[in-house]
């Protein structure tokens, strides 16, 4: 989708393009007798028309500007990012701009989630617009008083001027303005005219982060609240028989013992209290049924793979005759176990479930979502359901599942009074929602020093391939092209993971086209780029990447890293991808550090567009590089008897500093619309490391985790 | 339950809580201090990282009963305008993405700092290497903890 950088569309138009992309955008207007949004009194406005406002924005009556950010922050950078969208169009300085995390409003916000690197990408117009009608709004109101035409006005940090040089503050006309219809047309900024979008703006709760000011869903505290820790089956396909809590209520602090559905909730006057009663819990459990374990999840996937139980998901020409007539074929099986998220700040949530409402107060990536749940499973009208969202402690995807919300809602409605749900370190890792197993075999056959066909089969549990995969990269480049897919259905909970499907795919893919490019003694950066330019002649309607914008990448990557300079004791390895509708290429450096390969620097390429917030943006980039290098080279998290084998951080090895690469980061200079950043440099950065160990040691590894899974004599 | 006293962020507070309660609760539901933070329990993530008498101290296997006439100092109490050159450099940095396990990484460099004002970089990798960031915002806190020793 291009920006449009003068952009005049209907009032109609307007609307619907706002209920298309990302909601009408209410704008509310507290009008103000003190300066400080801090102290701000707001007046009486039951007689002031809103209905034609379009942002959430407030403004006082000395230009100060209040906006509230829709979406749930959970690292991200959102709650930065999209404030900077509105005030850039609204036309403030970003120093007079306070943000506020806005709270869940099903009638007047849509796509308040976080998730699939979504919030600038669909907030791109509808937040800019919303900016830019209240300015018009604004600049009408002045026009009225000063009997001048709108046209003769301009506006620049908050302050209108007309044509004789007479100045108005957007808090001297706020008033007038919100009585105003809302314009028929409105014209978004050039992008060369930005003075917001582009700039380096720091987290807007940093300085609260620096102080420890509460901000979390851990934090959050209501008069009266108690605090409810769980007891869930340990292991999957187990359900509770019976328990004795009669230990746990000698303890002090603890002040009920609530079974509900196969779990028991220890409710304390404090945190500690809550986790001491639930060690003196004693339940009997029924057997697991079915008793899933590693062993047998990786008999099962391999038997998948080796089978013909397959759903066919593309196939162009006859993979199966190029593979009879090749002169050679490489096949390569690539291997990830199930991960749990770890978000630092263990799963948690707040709820007062009374006759009259429900209140909800944490940390979540689907507030409506849960909200609605919540509403259903109590039998509640959604309009008695308030959901506040506070800042999350990361998410990676197991925050889009409100299991945790739930179970405070269920807890307070059976204690009557309001309840934090606390999970340990323990609960959380133990207690469900993980990235899936998952195993590729994928197989190239080559014939007159060309690949001939390709064929890509997947087996996972609970299903793992997202339906677009099949037409990434190298769909249309190779005539002879299949991917099928298996399942095998667990009773483990399996979630999006960040970089859902892709986090492991791209690895895998990446990896291999490494292993071909050896193979046929080429370039690994010269295979890829020959392949996207035989795709680029072709117009493929189901393909999902913009060859040019991959070669982009792909050649800004191998001039910051000197692709192929030759250093002394420094191996590269490469790898791009396309996913979330960001282009991305990588390259990793490896070293041999007390004989074994570390990595010690990145470079990563990415053509996400307009960079709305560079800062954020490469927060975002590094961090999903490191995260990936950690996940590849440590995670590993297996079942035995249906009972996690893993519950904590002294056998879950999470990647800490000094495993950690410089990561140097490049932004490809465009003005097409933003795209999505929370998730895509992650998923290839496992094959660069791959593909640079190989360089290093002349091992392949394909098993996560890599560390465990180098051969240790090749590297002693 | 029995009366502790505790000298924390130069202040003497009296709560009444068991002896086995780990300092980190004392502080965070009954100090009403939430910015040390509950990460895993046990050691080994550092999120709950203080400083008892200067020493970097994980508060979440320190029992009330253990520290007696020790200060405690929490990310509340490292300074008090919240410009210790750490937390000033977190900021010129942007550091923070989730922000979750900032405060203990601020208060590990900021007692590893008065040991050792001049580090190397090799040295805050080791230094740093006990507190996890899920978010993998290492970069920026080797820049922000070198920023932080050159001012």
């Amino acid at each position: 989708m291009p920006s449009t950088p003068k952009n005049t569309i209907s009032r109609r138009s307007f609307f619907k393009t706002s209920a298309l992309a990302s909601g009408g955008i209410l704008i509310g207007i507290s009008f103000l007798n003190s300066c400080a949004p801090s102290t701000e009194v707001p007046v009486d406005i039951a007689d002031i028309t809103f209905n034609d406002f379009n942002a959430f924005i407030r403004i006082s009556n000395d230009g100060k500007i209040t906006i509230f950010s829709p979406n749930p922050e959970i690292g991200q950078g959102v709650k930065t990012t999209l404030p900077m969208l509105i005030a850039e169009e609204l036309d403030v300085a970003w120093d007079n701009v306070f943000v506020e995390q806005g709270k869940l409003d099903v009638d007047n916000f849509q796509n308040q989630f976080a998730g699939g690197s979504n919030g600038v990408r669909m907030a791109w117009l509808p937040l800019r617009e919303a900016g830019a009608t209240a300015r018009m709004m604004l600049m009408q109101a002045a026009a009225n008083r000063w009997g001048v035409e709108v046209g003769e006005c301009s506006t620049s940090e908050g302050i209108i001027t007309n044509a004789k040089g007479e100045k108005l503050g957007y808090g001297e006309v706020v008033l007038e303005a919100a009585k105003l219809e809302a314009p028929t047309e409105i014209s978004l900024k050039d992008p060369a005219d930005f003075k917001i979008i582009g700039q380096e703006i720091g987290n807007v709760d940093v300085e609260k982060i620096a102080q420890g000011k509460p901000l979390f869903g851990l934090d959050f505290k209501r008069e009266g609240m108690v605090y409810a820790v769980v007891m869930r089956p340990p292991a999957f396909g187990q359900t509770l028989v019976d328990f004795d809590d009669s230990e746990t209520r000698t303890v002090s602090g603890v002040l009920d013992v609530i079974r509900f559905e196969d779990k028991i909730a220890v409710v304390g006057k404090n945190t500690w209290s809550a986790m001491k009663g639930k060690r003196k819990l004693k339940a009997n459990w029924s057997e697991a049924s079915p008793a899933e374990s590693s062993e047998g999840h990786d008999q099962a996937l391999f038997a998948l793979l080796d089978g013909s139980q397959f759903e066919t998901m593309r196939m162009d020409g006859d993979v199966k005759t190029a593979f009879a007539e090749a002169d050679q074929v490489i096949e390569r099986t690539y291997e990830s176990p199930f991960l749990p998220h770890n978000c630092m700040e263990p799963m948690n949530f707040f709820a007062d479930v009374t006759a009259d409402k429900v209140d909800l107060v944490g940390p979540i990536q689907t507030p409506k979502g849960t909200a609605y749940e919540i509403a259903e499973a109590l039998g509640r009208d959604m309009s008695t359901v308030n959901m506040d969202m506070t800042r999350m402690g990361g998410g990676f995807g197991r925050r889009l599942y409100g299991d945790f919300a739930m179970e405070a809602a269920q807890i307070s409605n059976l204690a009557k009074k309001p309840v934090k749900v606390v999970y340990t370190r323990e609960d959380d890792m133990t207690a469900g929602m993980y990235r899936p197993a998952v195993k590729y075999r994928i197989a190239a056959s080559i014939k007159d020093g060309a690949i001939t066909g390709y064929h890509l089969k997947e087996a996972a549990v609970n299903g793992n391939m997202y339906s677009l995969i099949p037409n990434f990269f190298p769909a249309g480049s190779i005539d002879n092209y299949q991917v099928d897919v298996a399942s095998f259905d667990s009773n483990i909970t399996t979630a999006a993971w960040r970089a859902p499907y892709t986090n492991f795919h791209a690895v895998a893919e990446q990896s291999f086209f490494d292993e071909v490019a050896n193979a046929l003694n080429q370039d690994p950066v010269q295979l890829r780029l020959d392949l996207i330019n035989k795709a680029k002649g072709t117009l493929d309607p189901l393909r999902t990447y913009d060859p040019d914008r991959l070669i982009g990448v792909i050649n800004l990557v191998t001039e910051k890293s000197d692709w192929g300079k030759k250093k002394e004791g420094v191996f590269q390895g490469f790898a791009s991808y396309y996913c979330h509708n960001t282009h991305v290429a990588e390259v990793a450096e490896v070293v041999m550090r007390d004989g074994k390969p570390f990595v010690q620097k990145v470079t990563c390429a990415v053509d996400c567009g307009v960079v709305v917030n560079p800062l954020g943006a490469m927060n975002q980039v590094q961090g999903g590089i490191i995260d990936g290098i950690g996940h590849a080279m440590f995670g590993e998290f297996g079942f035995e008897n249906g009972r996690p084998t893993t519950d904590n951080f002294h056998a879950y090895n999470l990647i800490r500093m000094n495993d950690t690469p410089q990561v140097d980061v490049h932004f490809v200079k465009n003005d097409i619309a933003p795209t999505g950043l929370g998730e895509p440099s992650l998923p290839p950065v496992g094959a660069a490391v791959a593909n640079a160990i190989h360089a290093a040691t002349g091992v392949r590894v394909s098993k996560i985790p890599f560390a465990k899974n180098m051969n240790p004599e090749v590297l002693a | 339950m029995a009366i502790h006293e505790l000298k924390i962020n130069g202040n003497r507070q009296s709560v009444d809580v068991d002896d086995d309660t780990p300092l980190l609760w004392v502080l965070r539901d009954e100090m009403n201090l939430v910015g040390t933070k509950y990460g895993c329990g046990i050691g080994q993530c550092g999120a709950c990282t203080v400083h008892i008498d200067g020493v970097a101290t994980r508060s979440c296997l320190t029992t009330v009963s253990s520290i007696g006439d020790k200060a405690i100092t929490t990310i509340e109490g490292l300074s008090a305008d919240g410009k210790h050159p750490l937390q000033e450099a977190w900021k010129s940095c942007d550091v923070p993405q989730c922000g979750y396990c900032q405060s203990g990484q601020i208060m590990t460099a900021a007692a590893y700092l008065e040991k050792n004002p001049n580090p190397s970089s090799d040295e805050i990798r080791q230094a740093m290497h006990g507190n996890i960031c899920r978010c993998g915002s290492y970069n920026s806190i080797q820049k922000a903890v070198e920023t932080a020793a050159k001012s």
